[in-house]
C-alpha cells in the first residue's frame, strides 16, 4: 500500500551545536510509518541530542524537523498537544515523576488529556503495568522504591499509555538482564504488529538491533551516515560500520539472529 | 474526527450491539460505561465489530472485560468481525493485568489520625537523634581538619565564603541601612515627647552593634545560603552524587559540610559587622535629615555612648549564628531521600530552623551577657 510508505518524522538539513561544539551538520532522516528505525552511533555522537530535537526539546541551530507532516518549532500550543498526544517517549533514565507511584504515573497522561471514568483508568493502568512486564505488586510504589530495570519498564508503560502512534526510546534494554531485554524487544514487536506502532529506537544493543529493527540509522560524522537494513549498511565501506558491525559483539548477534523470525515491516 | 458510534437492536435471538468508527482510548468514555452496563445483560449478546476503522489497547480491553464478566455469569457473548490481531491484543491486554492496586495501602480515618500523630513525634525524635549524629560526626570531621590543616578544602572554602558573603552585600547592606533609618526615625518620634531626641544615637548605636546587625545578618544568611547549602546537598543526595563520593574515598562530611560550615562561620563575623555599620550610617543619614543632628557630631557620640563590650556581643555572637546556620542547612540536605518534593521540604525546614535557632540562641546569649555584667 502507497500510504503503507508515508513518512512520519522527517529531519532535513538538521544543524545542532553547543557554543563551538557541533554536533550534527547538515543532518537528514526520514522515518516511514509503522517500522521500527534504530539509531546507532558512538556515545557522544549525538543520538540523545537528534531525538531531543525532534522531539521539539532542543532547540536546533538550523534545518527542519516535522512530525506527522507538521513542524514541531513554531506551532500553535492547541495544535502541538494534539501532536504530543500522539506519540509516547521513554527517556534514558526512565524520568518517572518521583512523587507519584507507579500506576498514577501512568494515568497522567490520561488525566491530562481525556476524561475517563477513574475505574476505567485503573484498569488501564493495571493491563499497561502486566504489558510493560510488571508484577502487580509495582504499581502502588514510588519510583525510588524500584530497581533501575522496573523503573525502565514502567517508564515504557508510561509511554504506552495513551496507544501512540510514534514511540521514541531511548536505550530501552540498557540496563535490562538479558531475559528482560528479550522479552522487551518482543513486547516492542507485538505492540507494532498489533497498534501498526512506529517506534524510533536508539539503542546500543546489537541483539535488539537484529531482532526489532526494520531500518538502521547509522550517525557518524555528525550526519545520519546511512539508513537501511542490516544487510545493506554492512556492504558499506566505512571504518565505523565496519568497526561495529564486524566487532566481536556485532559478529555474536549477528550469528545469534541468523535462525530467529525478523519482524516484516 | 469522526468518534465511536454504538448501534443497540433487539430481537428474539438476543440483543446485537454494532459498533462503527474508532474503539480507542480517546472515546474511551464513550463506550466503556455502556460495556461495563452490558455485562449484566443476562440475554444473548453479538457486538459487531465488522466497521470498526481503529481499534487499541483500550478497545481491546473493554471487549476483554464484557467477555470474561459475561463468561463468569454464564451468559452467552459472541464477536463478530473481529480482526486476528484485535484478538491477539485482547488475549495480551487480559493475560497482562494483575490485581494491582494503584496507591499503597491506607488505613482508617482514626486510625490515620493516630498514625500520623505517632509517626510526627516518633520523627522528631529520630531527626532529634539524627541531628545530634550528624553535629557529633561533623565536629569529629572539623577537629581531623584543625588536627590536619592539609586535608581542608581551601578552594571549597574560599567559592563557600564568596557565595555567602560577598554577594550578599548589597542585600544586606540595604537591608541594614533601612532598619537603621526605620530605628532612628521610630525612636526619635517617642524621644521627641521627652525633648530627649539626642538619645536617638544611642538607640541606634547600641541596638545595631548589640542586637540588630547581626541578627536581621544571620536571618538573611539563613534565607540564603542555609537554603542553598540544603538544596545543593539534597539534589547531590538524590543525584547518588554523595554515594558516589564515599565510593571514591572522600568523606562527604568533609567534602562538603565542613567548607561550608567554615565559610559560614567565617562569613558571619564580617557580614554582622558591616551590616551594623550600615544600620548606623543609616541612623546618622536620618538624624541628619529630621533631627539635625550633622553626622561629625553623630559618629563622636557613638563613640563615647556605646560601650566597646557592645561590639564584642555583637561579633561573638555572628561565627555561633553563623555555624547554627550552616549546620542546619547541610543536615537537612543530608537528611533528603527519595524523590524532588523532598529537596523543597527539606530547605525549607532548613531554614525554618535555622532562624528559630538563631533567635532561641539569641535569647540564651542575652542572659549569658547580663549575667557578665555587659550591659
Amino acid at each position: 500500500m502507497p500510504d503503507r510508505m508515508e513518512t512520519i518524522i522527517e529531519v532535513k538539513d538538521l544543524k545542532n551545536a553547543f557554543g563551538p561544539q557541533v554536533v550534527h551538520e547538515h543532518l537528514d532522516l526520514d522515518v516511514r510509518r509503522g517500522e521500527i528505525i534504530g539509531v546507532v552511533g558512538g556515545s557522544g555522537s549525538g543520538k540523545t541530542v537528534l531525538m531531543r530535537s525532534i522531539l521539539g526539546l532542543q532547540p536546533f541551530a538550523a534545518g527542519e524537523v516535522s512530525i506527522f507532516g507538521e513542524p514541531v518549532t513554531g506551532l500553535a500550543e492547541k495544535e502541538e498537544l494534539d501532536i504530543r498526544r500522539r506519540f509516547g517517549v521513554l527517556f534514558q533514565n526512565g524520568a518517572l515523576f518521583s512523587t507519584l507511584t507507579v500506576a498514577e504515573n501512568i494515568q497522567v497522561p490520561m488525566r491530562e488529556f481525556f476524561q475517563m471514568t477513574p475505574e476505567l483508568m485503573d484498569e488501564i493502568a493495571a493491563y499497561k503495568i502486566g504489558l510493560a512486564g510488571l508484577e502487580p505488586s509495582a504499581g502502588p510504589k514510588y519510583p525510588s522504591e524500584l530497581s533501575g530495570g522496573m523503573r525502565k519498564r514502567a517508564a515504557l508503560a508510561r509511554a504506552l499509555a495513551l496507544d501512540p502512534l510514534l514511540l521514541f526510546l531511548d536505550e530501552p534494554t540498557a540496563g535490562l538482564d538479558p531475559i528482560g531485554a528479550a522479552a522487551f524487544d518482543q513486547l516492542i514487536l507485538d505492540l507494532k504488529r498489533a497498534l501498526g506502532l512506529t517506534v524510533f529506537l536508539i539503542t546500543h544493543d546489537l541483539d535488539t538491533l537484529y531482532t526489532i529493527c526494520d531500518r538502521v540509522a547509522v550517525l557518524a560524522d555528525k550526519r545520519v551516515l546511512a539508513v537501511d537494513t542490516l544487510e545493506e549498511l554492512q556492504k558499506i565501506d566505512h571504518p565505523w560500520i565496519n568497526e561495529y558491525f564486524g566487532g566481536p559483539r556485532g559478529r555474536a548477534a549477528l550469528a545469534a539472529s541468523a535462525p530467529s523470525p525478523q519482524g516484516t515491516g | 474526527m469522526a468518534g465511536v458510534e454504538l448501534q443497540d437492536s433487539d430481537d428474539i435471538s438476543g440483543r446485537t450491539v454494532t459498533v462503527a468508527g474508532r474503539f480507542t482510548v480517546r472515546f474511551a468514555d464513550d463506550y466503556s460505561p455502556t460495556f461495563r452496563k452490558m455485562e449484566a445483560d443476562p440475554r444473548p449478546l453479538t457486538v459487531d465489530l465488522t466497521c470498526l476503522r481503529r481499534i487499541d489497547t483500550v478497545g481491546a480491553w473493554v471487549l476483554h472485560r464484557l467477555e470474561q464478566e459475561r463468561g463468569e455469569r454464564g451468559f452467552e457473548t459472541t464477536l463478530v468481525g473481529l480482526e486476528d490481531g484485535a484478538r491477539a491484543m485482547m488475549v495480551q491486554v487480559g493475560e497482562a493485568c494483575g490485581d494491582c492496586r494503584m496507591h499503597p495501602e491506607q488505613s482508617g480515618r482514626f486510625l490515620a489520625l493516630l498514625e500520623r500523630v505517632g509517626r510526627w513525634i516518633s520523627d522528631g525524635f529520630k531527626q532529634l537523634g539524627a541531628f545530634l549524629a550528624f553535629l557529633g560526626v561533623t565536629m569529629l570531621a572539623l577537629g581531623k581538619v584543625i588536627a590536619r590543616p592539609r586535608r581542608l578544602r581551601g578552594a571549597a572554602m574560599f567559592k563557600q565564603a564568596e557565595a555567602v558573603g560577598v554577594s550578599s552585600l548589597g542585600i544586606i547592606g540595604l537591608m541594614s541601612f533601612l532598619v537603621g533609618i526605620v530605628i532612628a526615625q521610630q525612636g526619635a518620634v517617642q524621644l521627641r515627647q521627652f525633648g530627649a531626641e539626642v538619645f536617638v544615637i544611642n538607640l541606634v548605636g547600641r541596638l545595631t552593634f548589640r542586637e540588630l546587625g547581626v541578627l536581621m545578618t544571620a536571618i538573611m544568611v539563613a534565607g540564603r545560603s542555609g537554603s542553598a547549602f540544603a538544596a545543593q546537598i539534597g539534589s547531590m543526595k538524590l543525584a547518588e552524587e554523595i554515594d558516589a563520593m564515599r565510593t571514591i574515598g572522600m568523606p562527604p562530611i568533609e567534602v562538603l559540610v565542613v567548607p561550608r560550615l567554615l565559610a559560614a562561620v567565617i562569613a558571619m563575623p564580617l557580614l554582622a559587622f558591616y551590616g551594623s555599620i550600615m544600620a548606623i550610617l543609616g541612623g546618622m543619614f536620618i538624624s541628619w535629615l529630621s533631627l539635625g543632628i550633622p553626622p561629625a557630631t553623630f559618629i563622636m557620640r557613638i563613640q563615647e555612648v556605646v560601650p566597646i563590650t557592645d561590639l564584642w556581643v555583637g561579633l561573638i555572637k555572628a561565627p555561633v549564628f553563623g555555624l547554627i546556620i550552616a549546620v542546619t542547612g547541610c543536615f537537612q540536605g543530608m537528611q533528603v531521600s527519595g524523590n524532588a518534593e523532598e529537596v523543597g521540604r527539606r530547605t525549607t525546614a532548613a531554614v525554618v530552623q535555622a532562624i528559630f535557632l538563631v533567635i532561641v540562641l539569641d535569647a540564651f546569649f542575652a542572659v549569658f551577657f547580663t549575667w557578665l555584667g555587659w550591659v
